[in-house]
């Protein structure tokens, strides 16, 4: 509760925090510090300079460009949940940004912040995967974009070097998408995605399966594309009944989570359940 | 008439601007000049001797101004435990303000560093060396009493600190031999964590000049905290300290007692020479902060065939931690033994409690305090005899409860010679059934049944025990308090008509500021803006023990209202005087001392004030002032009751019970402020609720607590619960001259059971009987489709 001494910058450009990571290897960047500042103050992370991404203006925004959307890396989880773009394109990510922590946390957490953190019951990540979304990275040399799919490796583990930082997420807009939706149950106690499923579906004028992406949150240690789901609805009329039956597969070759609000197969449950429910939401 | 009905009266809280808008002083807001930090280190073993601790690589840190051991401090005495019940006499394990060479739980404090500011004392901490050698550990109750459990304490062979029972075992063996049915059952109350907003503190400043001490101090009993302090830990006379408790942040019971930390800043501040304050962090008052409930109870209840309840016994296991806190005994046993009898007329009682060393953290009063386990022990025996008999559980209820005309009523003596002062059980029963609509909710029900939906309703008929008091009861009676357990008020009314009323109760959320400047302002007829309420500092307040255990309506402001009273009295006699009419002619009345008959020619409590306070022309004999103060013992406790009933729905696929409603009628006798005692039953249903549902502190069996941070421990959040519809009957109590009982507690007595029976209600069509809290989604789900730790 009481966190160690520790340097602050607060750079104003994105090139200007990349020169004080390159000088201080062991530097931390903070974008929102909802995650952070709890693991100083539990002296979890002692960091011997913290570089505050707070300044940098131009990483805040939510706008179209022409077939993605493109979200600034520190833009707060509330101006996601309110954006109107969001909203009308992306229902999950609005309805991640909305499940996330209480009002405190979601006027200075940011996605960019979140999705680097890689907790393994944060909420975006099961949007970002189900979306099929891409960070575009800034290193110290060169820029990169990593996709969804190889951007999380393991318990709050990314594909992120040292020395790089997020500065957007893109999202592909795909064609005519039925609908898209995120459910989860809430740890009583952390709020945190005890298991969360995101759904993006698209349903044909015949009532079958043309497209889904479907993706977990808290199921493993880290969010992960529930694939063999997805194959076996492929193609399928899409009913309760046809739903339930493809989400026994959801945690084929899943190394399930542990701990003492929910053992392995009482989550591999709320995986199911929770999947069917993401899915069924997004029908509506 | 000047004066409205504020008694009685839907009065905002006065205190509550300054704690919305954040101007509110607590103890962290305190800084005094030349203060120091102190940070405690704290053993990370269970169970373990200490055999070296080095500080001298703290000390070197630069702004440490000093570390300090238990060794340092072998002339301060153990703290005391204030509440010893039989045979606890001579066993008791208290804590030291630093130990010494044995820890018995994890967040024992064993050594503590003082620093320019807190930063460095947390870095210097770090680097303190400790040389353990651990020791076998022992965490459930049950366990440790068995042969060949670890042996935590060698004054207490088994881990036994005590061995208590009250009722008649051989009636109570003889009446189950002959029911018609015996229902046995093992029922674990689990182990909670208050949790206030605000943590623990303390900060204490000694003065060499005139050899005084200054504690401020987290505290819901500053006068206590100092008698126990200085008299008992300290060895100093009590009139050398003075203790303040600034704005308190919360409490739940767990600010009642005197912990290592305070006197440990007083001696601090007397060899430093310098102002030292510690304030707990949240991690440090989930281990080091008392916890509340833990027990496990083995219990049989006999009933006849028609529903009628023959006989309870009951045996418990209560969990007390490490060491003693300063009341731990008296509350699994004063507290919770002699309320088993419920709201019902039980011929048979026996209960035998049996009190339990464990390497866990110290157990102590938690709202409600041994009530909330009596509760649950009562209504869910209730049920489980409905169920056995395939009763209506309300009809159960309705067939056993003490009559109205039996009041006061005796339990069968276990009360040991208290009675139940006043009740119409079956009313608040009846407004309960109307309220949630049961008719129309059983057939809603089997509707919901048919389509395989798991709903159910619970009621709990609680009754509880508050107010307490009677010095002589609970002093001499065979309960082993260790002191009185009246209040005082004093009333002042200062030349411009002003106010005063100092209490020895102290408020840590519960309106006192409201509360009695309401009742003041009603009696004495004046604004209540003319009425300021001081507590909570030794300096200006006269002795009192505080406030717990729902005293200070019942006791608290009896005391207040006994001064108004002696004003009022002086004020009459001064008008008459004033008059120039005899005493016997003069009433007193809304504000205003007249001649009966002639209201128009009065004297204002203003004027009078006035009066007796330049005193040019007072009666012969009349001191000059109004300032009166009341020492009050009740004769009884009190007694508040009611029926709690609730609706939930269990998710089949998530094992998610959702409260769906939840209606509390409740009895607290007379209301002073009805927006207050509703404030309360809200505070108390959620923390009812959330032990059913949500929270429990787990150890794990290296007496290393799993729950230890909000990010585990479930506190619940508004958003959990649905819109509680509560309502009251009123039947005065006759204990005291307000007619008052208390309500700060009877939320968290009666929600738990009514949940958990409704739960098991929901569950009844798959054969479930009973499981144990908290019912978490899993165990409900576990329990739903017949996987381990389910249905039994």
């Amino acid at each position: 509760m009481i966190p160690a001494a520790f340097d602050y910058a607060v750079p104003a450009t994105v090139e200007e925090a990349l020169k004080l990571l390159r000088k201080n290897p062991e530097a931390k960047v903070m974008a929102g510090g909802q995650s952070l500042l709890s693991l100083m103050k539990l002296r979890l992370a002692t960091p011997p300079l913290i570089v505050d991404l707070r300044r940098i203006r131009d990483l805040s925004y939510i706008r179209e460009d022409g077939s993605r959307v493109l979200i600034g890396a520190m833009t707060t989880h509330a101006e996601i949940e309110r954006s109107p773009i969001i909203r009308r394109r992306f229902p999950v990510l609005a309805q991640a940004a909305e499940a996330i922590g209480d009002l405190q946390v979601r006027n200075m957490g940011t996605i960019g912040g979140s999705l680097a953190h890689a907790d393994p019951a944060a909420d975006y990540p099961a949007a970002f995967l189900a979306m099929e979304g891409a960070v575009q990275v800034q290193g110290p040399r060169k820029a990169r974009t990593i996709l969804a799919e190889d951007f999380f490796t393991g318990l709050y583990t990314t594909a992120l070097n040292s020395g790089e930082i997020i500065t957007e997420i893109q999202i592909p807009i795909p064609p005519a998408v039925t609908g898209s939706a995120y459910r989860k149950m809430k740890h009583p106690a952390s709020g945190f995605a005890v298991v969360g499923a995101a759904a993006v579906l698209r349903v044909g004028p015949d009532g079958r399966e043309q497209r889904l992406r479907l993706a977990f949150t808290g199921a493993a240690a880290h969010a992960i594309r529930a694939t063999a789901v997805e194959m076996a609805l492929r193609g399928k009329a899409i009913t309760e009944q046809a739903i339930a039956e493809a989400m026994q597969h959801a945690t084929d070759g899943v190394e399930m989570l542990e701990d003492l609000f929910a053992d392995r197969e009482y989550r591999a449950q709320l995986v199911r359940v929770y999947g069917k429910r993401a899915v069924m939401a997004a029908l509506q | 008439m000047a004066v409205t009905a504020l008694f009685g009266a839907k009065i905002k809280r006065r205190e509550d601007p300054r704690l919305i808008t954040g101007e509110a002083k607590y103890l962290d807001d305190l800084v005094l000049p030349g203060m120091v930090h102190a940070a405690i280190l704290r053993s990370q073993y269970a169970h373990a001797r200490i055999t070296r601790i080095d500080t001298s690589r703290a000390a070197r840190v630069p702004g440490v101004v000093g570390v300090f051991t238990g060794k340092d401090f072998l002339d301060v005495n153990p703290l005391p435990c204030a509440w010893q019940v039989s045979g606890a006499k001579h066993n008791v394990n208290t804590p030291r303000v630093l130990e010494v060479d044995h820890v018995s739980f994890t967040g024992a404090g064993i050594a503590v560093v003082v620093a320019e500011d807190r930063y460095t004392a947390e870095d210097a901490l770090a680097l303190i060396d400790v040389e353990y050698e651990p020791l076998p550990i022992a965490v459930d109750a049950e366990e440790a009493t068995k042969p060949g459990a670890p042996q935590i304490h060698e004054n207490a062979p088994s881990n036994i600190c005590m061995d208590w029972s009250c009722g008649d075992e051989e009636a109570t063996e003889r009446a189950l031999r002959t029911a018609d049915v015996v229902i046995r059952q093992r029922l674990v109350n689990q182990r909670l964590i208050p949790n206030p907003i605000e943590p623990r503190g303390a900060a204490a400043r000694y003065d060499p000049g005139t050899d005084e001490y200054t504690l401020w101090s987290t505290s819901q009993a500053p006068h206590v905290h100092r008698l126990l302090i200085t008299a008992f830990v300290l060895g100093i006379p009590e009139t050398k300290m003075r203790v303040i408790s600034p704005e308190v942040g919360g409490a739940f019971g767990s600010k009642i007692y005197v912990y290592p930390e305070y006197p440990l800043m007083c001696a601090l501040a007397r060899r430093l020479g310098r102002p030292v304050k510690w304030m707990e962090t949240r991690r440090e008052n989930y281990v080091a902060t008392t916890h509340g409930r833990d027990h496990i109870t083995y219990v049989e209840v006999g009933a006849k065939r028609d529903g009628t309840i023959t006989a309870l016994k009951v045996k418990t296991y209560a969990n007390l931690g490490g060491t003693l806190s300063t009341i731990a005994p008296g509350i699994p046993t004063t507290l919770y033994g002699r309320m088993l009898s419920g709201a019902y007329k039980i011929p048979n009682i026996f209960c035998r409690v049996v009190g339990v060393y464990t390497n866990t953290g110290m157990v102590d009063a938690y709202r409600g305090a041994g009530r909330p386990e009596a509760t649950y022990v009562v209504e869910r025996s209730v049920d489980l005899v409905a169920r056995e008999l395939k009763m209506d559980p309300v009809e159960i209820r309705r067939k056993n409860f003490v009559p109205r005309d039996a009041f006061p009523y005796d339990p069968v003596g276990i009360l040991a010679g208290l009675k139940y002062d006043s009740g119409d059980y079956e009313k608040a029963l009846n407004k309960a059934l109307e309220l949630i609509d049961y008719g129309g909710f059983r057939r809603q029900q089997e509707e919901a049944r048919k389509q395989g939906r798991l709903m159910g309703i619970g009621f709990s008929s609680y009754v509880e025990i508050c107010g307490v008091a009677p010095s002589a009861w609970i002093g001499l009676g065979g309960q082993g308090w260790g002191a009185g357990l009246w209040e005082s008020g004093n009333v002042r009314m200062h030349l411009t008509g002003k106010v005063v009323v100092t209490s020895g109760s102290q408020s840590h959320g519960q309106g006192h500021e409201t509360t009695l400047a309401q009742l003041v302002a009603h009696e004495l007829g004046v604004p209540i803006d003319d009425v300021i309420v001081q507590h909570s500092d030794t300096l200006g307040t006269p002795f009192g023990y505080g406030t717990y255990g729902s005293r200070s309506a019942a006791v608290g402001a009896v005391a207040v209202y006994g001064s108004t009273q002696k004003i009022k009295e002086k004020a009459r006699r001064l008008a008459a005087h004033l008059l120039e009419a005899s005493e016997t002619d003069v009433v007193f009345e809304g504000g205003r001392a007249y001649v009966k008959g002639a209201p128009e020619k009065a004297k204002t409590i203003q004027e009078l004030a006035l009066a007796a306070s330049v005193a040019y022309n007072l009666p012969p004999g009349m001191e000059p002032y109004f300032d009166e103060t009341t020492y009050y013992d009740p004769p009884n406790c009190t007694f508040p009751f009611g029926t709690h009933a609730c609706i939930v729905e269990v998710d089949s696929e998530t094992g998610q019970a959702k409260i769906l409603r939840y209606v509390a009628v409740d009895d607290v006798g007379r209301v002073i402020n009805p927006l207050i005692v509703d404030g309360q039953v809200h505070g108390g249903v959620a923390q009812g609720i959330a032990q059913a549902l949500w929270e429990g502190a787990v150890y794990d069996s290296n007496g290393q607590l799993l729950t230890g941070s909000m990010m585990e421990y479930a506190v619940p959040k508004a958003e959990f619960f649905p819109w509680f519809e509560t309502d009251r009957t009123v039947t005065p109590s006759p204990t005291n001259p307000l007619g008052v009982k208390g309500a700060g507690e009877t939320g968290t007595i009666a929600a738990t059971a009514a949940v958990v029976n409704a739960v098991m209600d929901a569950l009844a069509p798959l054969g479930i009987t009973h499981l144990d809290m908290p019912l978490t989604p899993r165990k409900l789900w576990q329990a739903i489709h017949g996987r381990k730790e389910g249905a039994r």
